[in-house]
């Protein structure tokens, strides 16, 4: 997630909006299921909620499902009206097709389509069913479909970590993410029975945990956009978001922590330093080294604005939904009286956690 | 357990569907403990299930239900079924919680079948609050929920659950309306629901790595964390969220309070109440509790922490400092300057 910037929209953005919002109102809803495995059971899912659907009014049909299913699935296929899908060869290699033209024709409300990662066959229409999927919900059909974890592009070289393996049908993150609705389906893994070949249990957990992370990760950024579009102060606390404070001479056991601690926590690191003109050559030298170490981190980087520090790490904070502050304590000779940055912060950051570093090295 | 960020999501249906498969099995399944909340796709779950009629406990002239656990321990299933694990006993039943019943018949090797909201977990309790603007009373400790074999999450999405709100499915038309107003909001219910998908996450990955233990955390790097417990209402806020930070970094957790010179009979009457309080919740979420009596608070804190390779201390925020201790500083000031080989996280204090 990036700051927002405060300036004024141009006409042309507005307008650019407008349309944007108009298209999203005549086109289709998505609702994806993700699954961290096959036989988490989100054919099954998908279909129940067609039926649901179907039940209370809704025009359902069916326009991809694997051929074979089992028998639970098979029941309530019964009870949905079907567009077959259409077998092609290619290759010597057999294809199922969505029948695009008899989906239009047909123009349900609701179409269920599983497998949404599956290739269509060279010179077809779209190369991707995704994309037939997208040109569905242009035309205003609403569309269910599942996907697994393993076909999501840029969760793949995750996967290939965990299970050595990489499937080479896939849709990008961002159809998932752009989706009006993704519903996780969960089962622990000792319930799957994997069959020989496929990842064991442990295996299966790892998935599962990156798969809910994912969600959760989709879920958050629905959030920021509903809270932002009905003018709403973004919440605290669903994730961790961790802000240091870097300075010249900062620990770095600082920022080795802020890794530690957003890693734990699937968090967000940020990390934020003065702008200052008047550093001396080596300072500036120390500066871009805690910065190229920051990068390294992975922390989104951020400068603080020009004025009192204070203010400035308090400002981006509240902007950046930062739970915790992580600051050097850097002043420790001061007059009785003069209070240094330090103090100033944990009085006045009453709504952020303050974990203040000890400095070694020079008093 | 079935783990949920809100009532409605089908925890319960599934927890239902599940013993009924398990019966199809040949397994010995029956009913502890049903909600039916007049949810009619539910209760047509509960048909052909054997159920242990509940006990009638009287309180205040009231007839109020509860699960008989007895009756479950004689009956000796192979599998019950207890929904809303994080339910609160009427006074004078034989144990405060339901999980602690629920602990009960699994010492006794019945497996359970159960229900949750996230919101209830402790260690969320703050969170839950922020988000949400409502505090929730019933909690459960999150190493209870840790104890559980298999977590599965119940997702649906908010639009879902609103639906069914709207349809009342999940309450009277009144109260759905009246839900759907405060706690049931879209934005209310996607933080929670975030929530609920991050600790299943949590969950899955502590299973993972308890099934490998002395992983990359040897006991050497381990961190060592320290929390000060005082007679402040906002110890625990301060409590939950050390304890959530240790679990994290899967760090020791201790908690500390430091006595006046002349120790407990010292202090007021309502302070040493709330003080016993805290290390009362403290302990129960297995939070290793210890006082010290006598002098500095500040300096008692840095002695502690040196002595006990403390790594992190949490404190609270000091109240202002008055003016005739304007020179000594406040004891967040002080323990920040007399610890100074440690970290000092001063949590915050969020009002809403």
């Amino acid at each position: 997630m990036t700051g927002q910037t405060k300036r004024r929209p141009s006409p042309e953005e507005l307008l650019r909006r407008l349309q944007a919002e108009e298209r999203r109102e005549r086109r289709g809803r998505l609702k994806v299921f993700l699954g961290y495995a096959s036989r988490v059971g989100k054919s099954q899912r998908m279909l129940h909620e067609g039926l649901r659907r179907k039940q209370r009014g809704q025009d359902v049909v069916v326009a991809a499902i694997q051929a074979v299913v089992p028998p639970d699935v098979a029941e309530i296929l019964q009870k949905l009206e079907v567009i077959p899908t259409v077998r092609w060869m290619h290759d010597a290699r057999p294809y199922e097709v969505i029948d695009l033209p008899a989906v239009f024709r047909r123009h349900p409300g609701v179409c269920l389509i599983d497998g949404l990662a599956y290739d269509n066959p060279p010179g077809s229409r779209n190369p991707k069913r995704w994309q037939d999927v997208n040109e569905l919900l242009d035309r205003g059909i609403s569309v269910i479909t599942a996907v697994n974890l393993q076909h999501i592009e840029e969760q793949q070289p995750a996967v290939e970590r965990i299970t050595g393996k990489r499937a080479t049908q896939c849709i990008p993150q961002a159809f998932l993410v752009e989706a009006d609705e993704i519903e996780v389906v969960d089962a622990p893994p000792e319930e799957l029975h994997p069959a020989p070949g496929e990842p064991d249990p442990r295996r299966l957990g790892e998935l599962r945990e990156l798969a809910l992370l994912l969600a959760a990760d989709v879920v958050d950024r629905q959030l920021l956009e509903y809270l932002r579009s009905h003018q709403l102060t973004p919440q605290w606390g669903t994730q961790e978001r961790i802000l240091v404070c870097l300075t010249p001479h900062s620990d770095p056991e600082m920022l080795r922590a802020g890794r530690r601690n957003a890693r734990r926590f699937h968090g967000a690191l940020l990390a934020a330093h003065v702008e200052q003109t008047n550093l001396s050559p080596a300072d500036q030298k120390l500066l871009a080294a805690q910065l190229a170490a920051a990068r390294d981190a992975g922390a989104e980087l951020h400068t603080f604005r020009p004025g009192d520090f204070v203010t400035a790490v308090l400002q981006l904070a509240r902007e950046q939904r930062v739970t915790q502050i992580f600051i050097g304590h850097t002043l420790r000779r001061r007059r009785w009286f003069a209070r240094g940055p330090v103090d100033r912060l944990i009085d006045a950051a009453e709504n952020f956690d303050v974990r203040v570093f000890p400095h070694r090295g020079q008093p | 357990m079935y783990l949920g960020y809100a009532a409605g999501v089908g925890k319960t249906y599934q927890m239902l569907e599940d013993a009924q498969e398990l019966r199809r099995r040949g397994i010995d399944v029956v009913v502890g403990y049903f909600e039916p909340h007049g949810r009619q796709e539910t209760i047509a779950r509960i048909e052909g299930l054997e159920a242990i009629p509940r006990k009638i406990i009287e309180y205040r002239g009231t007839r109020l239900e509860e699960m008989d656990t007895g009756a479950i321990l004689r009956r000796r299933p192979a599998v019950a079924v207890v929904d809303e694990f994080a339910h609160t006993n009427v006074p004078g039943s034989e144990r405060a919680k339901r999980w602690e019943d629920v602990r009960i018949l699994l010492d006794a090797g019945i497996d359970v079948l159960t229900t949750m909201n996230v919101q209830h977990l402790e260690s969320l309790n703050d969170q839950v609050r922020d988000v949400t603007g409502v505090r929730v009373r019933e909690t459960v400790p999150d190493w209870v929920v840790d104890e559980a074999d298999e977590v599965r999450l119940i997702d649906l999405t908010p639009r879902a659950l609103r639906h069914r709100l709207e349809r009342g499915v999940v309450y009277s038309s009144d109260k759905a309306r009246q839900a759907m107003e405060h706690f049931f909001t879209e934005s209310n219910l996607a933080a929670l629901r975030e929530l609920a998908l991050r600790y299943a996450a949590h969950e899955v990955e502590g299973k993972l790595e308890s099934s490998v233990e002395n992983g990359e955390a040897g006991s050497a790097s381990r961190e060592r964390i320290l929390i000060c417990v005082t007679g402040n209402p906002f110890s625990a806020s301060l409590i939950r969220r050390g304890k959530r930070v240790a679990d994290y970094l899967r760090a020791d957790c201790m908690a500390l309070h430091v006595l006046p010179e002349g120790g407990w009979t010292s202090l007021p009457a309502g302070v040493r109440e709330a003080v016993e309080r805290h290390i009362h919740f403290a302990r129960n979420l297995r939070i290793e509790m210890h006082t010290v009596a006598g002098g500095e608070v500040a300096r008692a804190i840095a002695a502690f922490a040196r002595t006990h390779q403390i790594t992190q201390i949490f404190l609270g925020r000091s109240a202002p400092r008055r003016w005739f201790r304007l020179g000594r500083g406040t004891v967040v000031q002080r323990v920040v300057r007399l610890s100074s080989n440690t970290q000092i996280t001063i949590v915050a204090q969020r009002r809403r």
